[in-house]
Parts: structure tokens; sequence; C-alpha cells
């Protein structure tokens, strides 16, 4: 187990150095392919009054006429020993794990990034718990009661949700909840929750709900899905002739097993959720990671675009490996080698 | 343009025409101390547009918070490192420069007066150097005293391009700088008294390596916001700017949120603009753009900072809602959207051939596809009106087509049958879009067809249609562009986008205009030092460029704001062509 | 009110689907002493295990229509409550299924399983309840019952898993006991090793049993009774001597016939019934078996027209055919057996 492990770590770091090669590829190999000259570069980081001079000079400041292995080279060490800034007054010393400084605000990315994680933790977190709930009891009632009002009414709000996207939903909900009702708050509010945990979830609750609707929608149909083939399952023929009562036959033999496929699924959403959860983030205007990856990419921020996907990535490995590990704890059948 | 920049100023040029009575050149105003938002009438006006030439909801009242709003961050909020309108216009709150715009609806908006000195520049050595003298008593939020020499600082750290990347450079260009000036960091040491000099603590002299007798322009611009050496911490000091305004910084988080307090060490006795209502101001960053707009319906907040429009979900609310129109301006902005020809490209290397693209275009078509009588005006130059020289130039249709002389220009063109040629606009902008449609359709109509081709904004201008070479590769004919000025006169929105010699290697909004012509025009306005005849100049050479065809001007844009709930001595300036954010209070 | 621990009297599962209402079983009665065994014969879709299921309350919710009475120790279950039926299960009556792989939960271990079975009916500790698993599984011949308490069910052989089903139907004692093709999937000499203890234990636990198979050979030693059905019915029932001697029906000559002996050899080839089961929804004219019957012509057209009375031949031994009973015999007797001892 220890040495699966182990060997997952490995493997996670080597998919993480492809990924920042890739990204690192996409952004500044696969552009000079195209033609796009260090001075071109250097052009989006320079404000319009700037001359061919001062666009040279800046190229030069940040290191785009390196040859990209080198650009890369920098980055990479960047991250274990740290960088220096030189931020016209003064050189600063960004410590490791430097992702660098970001071309535009000239901010250390990591910190920035650090300081956006609590934003997306909250919404992932919270968001993830109600569509899982939701989603399963849904689900399970669906399947039980299959071709009933219900189940037929849950299935068509169901494909409604996987099919509206946030900036739908989230804009309807905001003038409908926030606006019209005014019982929610509005876009943009966020409060940590070390500050105020009342205010946090008023803040989220209108993101959560909208981001755990897409979810919960998928995640009923899945349920409803998984559970129709557990419960024709001679297991659970099996439970029932014990005498079980039908809910523990539900609730202990059925969802269990139905919920296998679903915690893995869950496991890698919310890693892929904790890496930003762009639209429902844009519409909310919360300032988590995917409100500030947009901004980098529209900004074409490399440092932070990079920061931001490697940070992403990573949550996207993790989730992996722990959705494996998980899978052998709920499933005895699968070990670990 | 190149970036969401509304950076208007009112030029030697508007001055001299809104205060006529004191003649043009190196003249001194009066300090107008008391500022428009008390003369306006008491009850103020109410309505659509009540707030292009008049205060709105005037009052007196002080406290409260004031709630803004933005959709992205800005460059920056350090005075010399922005190239906003937005930016110029709200920082003004925090720092103060050695002159500003009168805080007054409308044209009144355009007039200069004197912030941190006492009157306007004086003027000397035929208009090369120019002195201003401080007002006594004037302080930082830290309680230590403003000096001319830290006006000096911040107008010379900011020449540092590499580390301001943002600002403006018009004091790079018009300083005598000594040859060995590099930076203040680079070059501590070097003596810069022969660009500026600091006689004293009060006093601050310029010297130009030229005459400018609108000087007090480049007093009005962020870089003479003071900073005092001690105080600066390079690219970092955009983390907490020291105020020299009535407020200070009290949370800065860059791209999500800063809040001001009261600076209490600003005394209003040095300060005849300011009221400084508002206790305090909460600027939120990164509020997507519908959802601002909602709350500036509902009352959640109260002022978009862009100042550029609300969005088209918005509009529609606007034409529709009476009670909502009531609360909506539609200034006229300093911008123009337009389409270059590419003279680079066959046919269009005959003038009679762009010229029946200028026939064929649909005007009315175009002007909607970029949204309307709401978001802008048909133009028929580059220079859009309100800019001093402006004239209407009736050589083409200002409404719908004519096909006919389409066609009479293609047959002098030698293709009587129409040509193919592609032409590119901005993927991700909509409007830009339609009228690349609006284009093809119309185009269409007389025989030339037309292969659109989208490309994002992002690269839009350093890759593509901004570049010469790929744009003469390719065979691209046609480009959408847009264009806003720095600066209210000829000279701040015509000499990037028509003088041929500005023309770079890529990042350009000039694709065809290159006639000598046109330059010498510009020559001729560069050096001519009355406002009236340079401003008859760059009217001249927005003439030239017409009668060249090099471009097709689409619309004159117009902004469409809303006015908030509860807010009050909300206007349009008519120096950032948004509201005036140094008037504004809460109820 | 009825004389037999169980008693079943014209029972009929019918499931309405889209295609028509498929009769499943269709009016079978039959009764079973306690220590005594009933083993259930027929092809797949003859309706033995819906008849299982329904004796136990199992078949499918409240899309199957069922009547008919069911009586258990003079209680009458079709018209209990579902509750009461529920706490019936596992108690009074317990099943082993077929499959023990799948019939098994994947996820919770062997022990947990008996464990849960036996808790639901009495009121003991974990620990009690932990001992009573560990016996049982000794009891059906699983070594170092102790340890296996705690493997799963993927970690057992075939057989193993089969004894584990056992003990866990047996955990609470009950007085019938349904096996439904408890050896299919098993190989010979398991088998014998399973039905060897199922037979010990119905001795030791006195309980009812009915076996359910395709397999005649599974029942011929274990069975006191035999219920051979075809399409839902039941069409021949007698004691296991009345079955193997003397058979009257086409069917079970055939089943005969397709039943593999350990005492033949191998390269001997089986006796298939032509044909294939019929279809419950449409289920032939007449006498369901004619279409495969061999000798349907000489019922004198009666076979695609009439439903053949389910008639007493003699002593007990019911026959569900329009063949006169001497010419059945006769038939048996002249061109059945001796094919199928010489064969």
């Amino acid at each position: 187990m220890v040495t699966y492990i182990i060997r997952r770590l490995i493997g996670a770091l080597l998919m993480l150095a492809v990924v920042s090669m890739v990204t690192f590829s996409i952004f500044f190999v696969v552009p000079r392919l195209a033609g796009v000259t260090a001075t071109d570069f250097a052009n989006r980081y320079v404000g319009r009054a700037a001359t061919q001079e001062t666009v040279v000079e800046v190229a030069k400041k940040l290191g785009l006429n390196d040859p990209v292995v080198v650009q890369y080279g920098r980055w990479v060490k960047g991250i274990f020993v740290g960088s220096e800034f030189d931020y016209g007054s003064g050189v600063e010393h960004c410590p490791a794990p430097c992702f660098g400084y970001s071309f535009v605000t000239k901010k250390p990315v990591w910190p920035d990034l650090l300081d956006r994680l609590p934003v997306t933790l909250s919404l992932a977190v919270g968001a993830s718990i109600i569509w899982l709930l939701a989603g399963v009891a849904v689900g399970v009632l669906s399947a039980l009661k299959r071709g009933s009002l219900f189940d037929r009414g849950a299935m068509i709000v169901a494909l409604s949700g996987v099919s509206l996207p946030p900036f739908f939903t989230g804009l309807i909900a905001l003038s409908l909840f926030s606006y019209g009702l005014r019982i929610t708050a509005p876009g943009g509010a966020y409060t940590p929750f070390s500050e105020n945990p009342a205010e946090w979830a008023y803040n989220l609750i209108l993101p959560w709900l909208t981001l755990a609707f897409l979810n919960a929608a998928a995640y009923a149909r899945l349920t409803r899905a998984g559970m129709l083939e557990t419960m024709g399952e001679d297991y659970i023929r099996t439970a029932r002739a014990k005498g079980l009562k039908e809910s523990t036959v539900i609730t202990k033999h059925g969802l269990r097993a139905a919920l296998t496929p679903i915690v893995t699924i869950f496991g890698l959403d919310v890693g892929i959720l904790l890496g930003g959860a762009i639209l429902t983030e844009n519409v909310f205007s919360l300032p988590g990671l995917g409100k500030y990856a947009t901004g980098a990419i529209a900004a074409q921020d490399l440092p932070k675009i990079m920061g931001f996907t490697m940070l992403a990535a990573f949550f996207i490995v993790m989730a992996n490996l722990i959705v494996d590990l998980l899978y052998a704890v709920v499933d005895p059948r699968v070990r670990l080698a | 343009m190149k970036k969401r920049t509304l950076v208007v100023a009112a030029s030697g040029a508007a001055l001299a025409l809104a205060l006529s009575a004191c003649g043009g050149g190196d003249s001194t105003t009066t300090p107008t101390g008391e500022a428009a938002p008390a003369a306006s009438a008491p009850a103020g006006p109410t309505g659509f547009n009540a707030g292009l030439d008049a205060v709105t909801n005037p009052s007196d009242k002080k406290g409260g918070v004031l709630k803004m709003a933005v959709t992205e961050d800005w460059d920056s909020v350090d005075p010399g490192d922005t190239y906003y309108g937005m930016s110029w216009n709200l920082l003004r709150i925090y720092g103060r420069p050695l002159v500003t715009y009168n805080p007054a609806p409308g044209a009144k908006g355009r007039e200069l007066v004197p912030d941190l000195a006492e009157s306007l520049g004086v003027a000397s050595d035929g208009s090369k150097t120019w002195t201003y003298k401080l007002r006594a008593g004037l302080k930082y939020e830290d309680g230590t005293p403003i000096t001319s020499k830290d006006v000096k600082y911040a107008v010379l750290r900011q020449l540092d391009k590499t580390t301001y990347v943002n600002g403006p450079t018009y004091f790079n260009d018009w300083l005598d700088l000594p040859k060995d000036f590099e930076s203040v960091y680079k070059t501590p040491d070097v003596n810069t008294d022969q660009a500026i000099e600091t006689p004293d603590d009060q006093t601050i002299v310029f010297h130009l390596n030229k005459p400018y007798a609108g000087f007090d322009n480049f007093a009005a611009l962020p870089a003479t916001v003071p900073i005092p050496q001690a105080k600066d911490t390079g690219i970092k000091y955009r983390d907490h700017v020291l105020a020299s305004g009535p407020y200070k910084f009290d949370k800065v988080e860059q791209g999500k949120l800063y809040t001001l307090v009261r600076n209490d060490q600003w005394d209003q006795a040095t300060d005849p603009i300011r009221k400084a209502l508002p206790d305090s101001y909460e600027i939120t960053l990164g509020v997507q753009g519908d959802d601002l707009d909602n709350r500036i319906i509902s009352g959640d907040l109260h002022v978009d900072i862009a100042g550029s429009g609300v969005q088209p979900a918005a509009i529609a609310s606007v034409q529709q809602d009476p009670e909502l129109n009531a609360r909506a301006d539609n200034p006229i902005a300093a911008r123009t959207w337009y389409i270059s020809l590419n003279p680079d490209v066959a046919p269009f290397d005959n003038i009679e051939c762009r010229k029946a693209v200028l026939f064929a275009a649909d005007r009315t078509s175009l002007q909607t596809a970029y949204g309307g009588q709401l978001a802008g005006d048909v133009a028929t130059s580059l220079m859009p009106p309100g800019i001093g020289g402006w004239q209407k130039i009736e050589t083409y249709p200002s409404a719908g087509s004519d096909e006919a002389k389409a066609k009479t220009a293609l047959t002098a063109c030698g293709q009587p049958n129409g040509f193919e040629t592609t032409m590119t606009f901005r993927s991700d902008r909509p409007k830009e879009q339609a009228a690349a449609e609006s284009m093809q359709q119309s185009l269409a109509k007389v025989g030339i067809k037309l292969t659109l081709k989208g490309f994002p904004t992002s690269e839009y201008f350093t890759a593509y249609a901004g570049k010469p070479s790929y744009m003469k590769e390719n065979k691209i004919g046609l480009a959408t562009n847009g264009w806003g000025a720095d600066w209210n006169d000829g000279f701040g929105f015509l000499s990037q986008i028509i003088d041929s010699r500005t023309i770079r290697e890529a990042g350009n909004y000039n694709l065809g205009i290159k006639d000598p012509a046109v330059d010498a025009l510009v020559d001729q306005a560069f050096a001519e030092l009355d406002t009236a005849k340079r401003d008859a100049l760059w009217g001249q050479a927005d003439a030239k460029v017409m009668e060249g065809a090099y471009v097709l001007p689409a619309v004159y844009a117009k902004g469409l704001l809303l006015r908030g709930k509860g807010v009050t001595n909300q206007f349009i300036t008519g120096a950032f062509d948004m509201y005036d954010y140094l008037a504004l209070g809460v109820e | 009110m009825s004389d037999n621990f169980l008693d079943v009297k014209n029972l009929k599962v019918h499931f309405p689907t889209d295609d028509g209402l498929v009769k499943s079983v269709d009016g079978l009665s039959f009764a079973l002493d306690r220590g005594k065994t009933l083993g259930i014969v027929g092809e797949s879709g003859s309706g033995k295990s819906v008849t299982s299921l329904s004796v136990l309350g199992l078949h499918k919710g409240g899309r199957a229509k069922i009547s008919g009475e069911i009586w258990l120790d003079g209680e009458e279950l079709v018209s209990a409550t579902p509750e009461h039926v529920r706490r019936l299960r596992g108690k009074k009556m317990a099943m082993i299924f077929q499959d023990p792989l799948s019939a098994m939960h994947p996820y919770f271990t062997v022990g947990a399983q008996i464990i849960e079975a036996y808790r639901i009916h009495n009121k003991v500790t974990k620990k009690v309840a932990r001992k009573h698993a560990a016996d049982l599984l000794g009891r059906v011949g699983i070594p170092q019952p102790d340890r296996r308490v705690d493997s799963y069910p993927h970690e057992f052989s075939g057989g193993m898993r089969q004894r584990a089903m056992i003990a866990m139907a047996l955990s609470c004692d009950p007085e019938l006991l349904i096996a439904d093709e408890p050896t299919t999937a098993l190989d010979v000499t398991v088998q014998a090793q399973i039905l060897d203890l199922m037979r010990d234990l119905q001795r030791d636990f006195n309980a009812a049993l009915i076996i359910i198979t395709h397999d005649l050979g599974v029942v011929a030693e274990l069975s006191d009774d035999i219920l051979v059905m075809y399409g839902g019915k039941a069409i021949e029932y007698g004691s296991a001597e009345d079955i193997f001697e003397r058979p009257e029906h086409p069917y079970t000559w055939g089943l005969l016939g397709s039943m593999p002996r350990l005492d033949r050899e191998p390269t001997e080839r089986l006796l298939p019934i032509k044909g294939s089961p019929p279809s419950l929804i449409n289920v032939p004219a007449g006498c369901a078996f004619h279409p495969r019957c061999a000798f349907e012509g000489r019922t004198g057209g009666k076979a695609g027209t009439e439903v053949p009375e389910l008639a007493e031949t003699e002593g007990g031994h019911l026959v569900r055919c329009h063949l006169p009973r001497e010419e059945r015999r006769a038939i048996w007797a002249n061109e059945i057996k001796p094919n199928l001892e010489s064969a």
C-alpha cells in the first residue's frame, strides 16, 4: 500500500511536469512557431504609449528573448529555489515555491493563488456537499419510484440542470433572489469563513446552489441509473430474503454499491472544481481561482496562467490518487498493488 | 485602441473654446474655486440625459459609503503607472495633481483648475518653461508636508517606462532631460535640473525641449501627483499609494477590492475643488458585467467606475423601462469605431476601389451593428465631434449607402464587376462581428465579395490586424478598428493613428494611412503654437484622411451610463465623458 | 386453514407487460410438511423460481398480480401485509440462492452478512452474532470459521460460497428452506458435497425443504416429492418414486432423458427435448407442451385445442396429459424406459 502510494506520487509529479511543459509550450512555443516574436509578446505587457525601445527593454526584462528552454528552466528553478524580481526601486527575493511574477500586475503569482484558494475552496466544498446530498437523494427516490410523476419531473429538472450553464442559471437566480426577492446576497459578495461564518454562508448560498444545481442534476441521473442497476442485483434480493426492512435494503445494500462509481466521479469533480469554478465564479464575481484564471487568460498573463494551471493540475492529480485509494476502501474487491 | 482606456483630456483648444474670453495661448485662468455643484439649480434636473450638462441630485450632505465597482481591475492605482480614463478620474480622490479638471458638467468639466498648485502654470521662454507654485499647508496622509521636490520626483520616476509600462509618455517626450539620465533608479545621481527645477519647496519649474502652449494639460496628468522619494517602493508602490487627497487607502486587495477612508491630514482649506462628501469608498473589482448593471439598477452599487456604458442586457432594459430610462445618460465619447482599408493589398492600392467600399458600406446597418443609436452616431470622419477642429465631412453617405457612386468608383478602379478580399474582426467582440457581417452584405450588393476572418482580441493588434506584414502577406484588405482619445484634441486623438511614421512592426491601429500630405499636416500641427490654428490643421488632416479614403469611419461611440440610486452630485464631466468622481456623495 | 405445514393453492403470479400478460405461474398447487423435501423441476421460464419467490413475498413488488393462497404453518401469506411477510422472511422461511457470487453482497464480509441476517430476527449483541456466524460457517463445513468470518465473498471458492450462502439461510433456524438451483454454478464433485450437506442439515433442522432445479439429477436422491413445471403450470406431481419409476408425462420423460448421470459413459449422448420453452405471453393453445410433444398425434387432436386437467393417475400422482393413462404407461414401459436404460 505504501509503495503503491509512493509510486503514484512519483507518477503525479511526472504528470505535473508534463502538464507544465505542455502549458508552457502552448503559451510560449506555439505562438513562436506561428511567428510571434519576443517583442510581440512584450507588446502585450506594455502601455499603449510604449515606444519600440520600451517594448524591447520590457522583452529583455521579462526574459522573453531567451530560448524557450531557458525560460522554462528559469520557471522551474523558481519553483524550487525561488527567484529575484526587480521592482524598480529595489530587488525582491521571491521564496520557493515561486511561480514567477505576473507580467501585468508585477505581483508574485503564488501568494495570489493562495489568496484566491479559500474562495474556491468554500465554493467547491459547499456546493459539492449540496449537490452530492441532493443529487443522490433525488436519484434514489427517482429510481425507487421509477416511472412515477416524481421520477419524470425530477429527470426533466435534472436534464435542464445538466443542460443549463451557470451563467444562465446564475444570472436568473441573482436577478430573482438577490435583486427581486432580496433574500440572498448580490453577486460579488464574499466574506471569509474565519471572519463571519454566517455571512460567509449567506453570501455563498446562491453560488452554491447554482453550481450544485448543475452537478446535482448529473448526480441525480447517475444515482438513478446506478440504483436501478443495483436494485436489480441478486444480492439485493438476498438482502430482502433475509427479512431486512426495505429502507435498510436500499440504504445499506443498494446505495452502498450504487454510490461507488459516484464517489469516484465526485472525487474527480471536486478536484477539478478546486482548480476554479470558472463560470460560477465569474457570474457571481467571486474572487476565486476560476476568476483569477479568466482574468489571467484575458490579459495573456503567462506566469499567472502557468501558476493557475499547475495548481489546478495538482488538485486533479491528487483527486485521482485519493479516489483510487478510496475505491479500495469502498470496494474490497479492489486491491492496490 | 489598445486598452479599454477611456482617457480624455481637455486640450488647450477645448479650454480656449470654453473660455474664449480669456483667449488662447499661455494665458492663465483665474482659479474657479467655487466648483459647479453648488452653482446648479437646488432641486437638480432629472430624466434621460439630465446628467449631461447639469448636476443631478445636488447636495452637500456628508457621510455614507460610496460603492463603486468595475468588471476588471485597471492597470494600476499608482498615479505614475496608469492610462485608464476611469483611473485618471478616480485617482483624484486620493491624489492631487498640480492641475486638474473642474468638477462640472459637460464642457465646463474640461476647464483646467489648479489643484496642488495655487494657480495654473505661468509660462515663460516662449512656452518652453512652466512654473507652478504649490499651495501652503499641503500634507500627505502621514502628516509630512508635500513639497515641490516630491512632484519632481513623481514626474521623473514615471519616466522609467520599463518599470512603469502603463502610463503615457508625454513627459518623456517633452521634458528637456539630460542625455545621461536613464531613470531615477538607474541614474539617481544625474542632475535633472535642466528638466525640472525646484528652487524651493513650494516652487516647481518645468523646462521643455520644445514649446507647448497647452502644458497645463500635462500638469493635469496623474504623473504630477506627488510621491516622496523615501516612500517610493517602485512597482510595489501601488500596494499603498500615499494619499495627498481627501481619502487614503485602507484595504488594497489587488484584483478584488479597494477601500478608501478619510485622510485626516487633508485640509479642506487647501482644496477649493473637492467637497469630500462620502465617509468612505468601497471599490469592488472583477464584478461580472450584467451583475454590475443589475446592482446599480437595484441600488446595491452606486457607480460603474469604467464609465464606458452598460451591457447589452441593460441597454435593452433602459430602452423599455421608463423609470430606468430616466436614470440614464448617453454621452458621446471621444472614441471612433472604424474600418481600416489596406492599400498594401490590391486592389486597395487604387483609391477608386477604396472609395467604392466607402460608398457601398451601409452606414445605418453599421450603426446597428455597433449597438444602435444609443451606442453611437454615424461617423463621417475619424476624429469625433467635440474635438477642436472637427467638421462634418459630407463626401460619403451618413445614412444607408450609395450604390450608384460605389459602382462608378468600381468602374474607375477597373473592377466594374467587383472583386474579392478578406476582412478581419475581433472574434470575441460580437459588435465587430456584426459590423463585419454588415460589410459583407452591403459590399456584396456592388459585387465586392468579403471573406470574414475573426481573431481574438488579445492577439488582434500584436499578431494580426495591427501587424502590417501579416496583413500584406495574407492579403487582408479590411480590418475593424477602434481608437479613443488620450487627449481631447487632434494631437491626442489623431497623432497615433494617422501619422505614417508612427507605424510599428506590430501593435498598430493605423493600417493604411500612409500619406505624405497627412504627415505634413501633422508636422504643421505640432509646430503650430496657436491653438485655434492648430485645431484647424488637425481638422484638415482629418479631412485629408477621408479624401484618401484610407478608412471607413463607422460610428462615434456613445456610452449609456446609469446614475446610481441615492447618489448626489452626479453628472458627466466633459473631461472624461463619464461621471465625475470628485463631486459624488451619497444621500 | 390447512393441515400441511406449507400449502400452496391455485397460485397465480401474472405480470402485466407492454407485450401482454405474462403468466409466470398459472394455477399451481402443492403441499409440503416439515422434514420433507419437495423438488420443483423445470426449464428456465417454467415458473419455478417465481413460485419460490412468491412464497417468500419477493416477487417483483407492485407490478405482479398474485392470487391464490399460500398457507404457511396456518397463516395465509398472499393476503398478509408485506410487513408481516417480511418478518417471517429469514426467520420462518429462508432461501438459498443460486450463484452466490452475485447473490452475496461484494462489499460486506461473509460474516457481516450472516450476522446481519441473524440480528434482524434476534436481539443479540454483535459479539454473540459473530460467534453464531462462525459456528454456522463451521457447521456448513468451512474450515477455520473464526478467521473466514472476516473474508469477503470473492475470497471464497465457489463451493465455499455456496456453503456460506447456506449458512446465511440457516442463521435463524428457518422452518421452510427454499434452495434455488443450489448447485448449478458448481462442479460435479462439489455439487455432491453440497447436496450431502443440505440433506444432513435438513435432517438436523427438521425443516421443510424446497429444491428448485432444472436438473432432475439434483433432486433424485434428496426429494420426497417432485413437482414438474412447464409453462407456469404443474404437469406432473408425485413422489420421487412416481416420477422416476413411473413417470407419465412426455415432458418428464424428456427431462429424464436429458439427465446426465454418473453411471453413464461420458461419450453417450443425452437425449434433449426438441424445441424450446414456450413463450409465457403466447402460451400455445391446448396443452402448452404439445408443439414439442412426440406423442401429440396420439391425443386425437385434443392437444392443440383443450388444456388438459391435472388429474390423479393413482395415489397422489398427478399428471396433466391428454394421452389416456394406459397409453402413457405403455409408452413409458415400451418406448421410453428401455431407451433410457440402453442409452
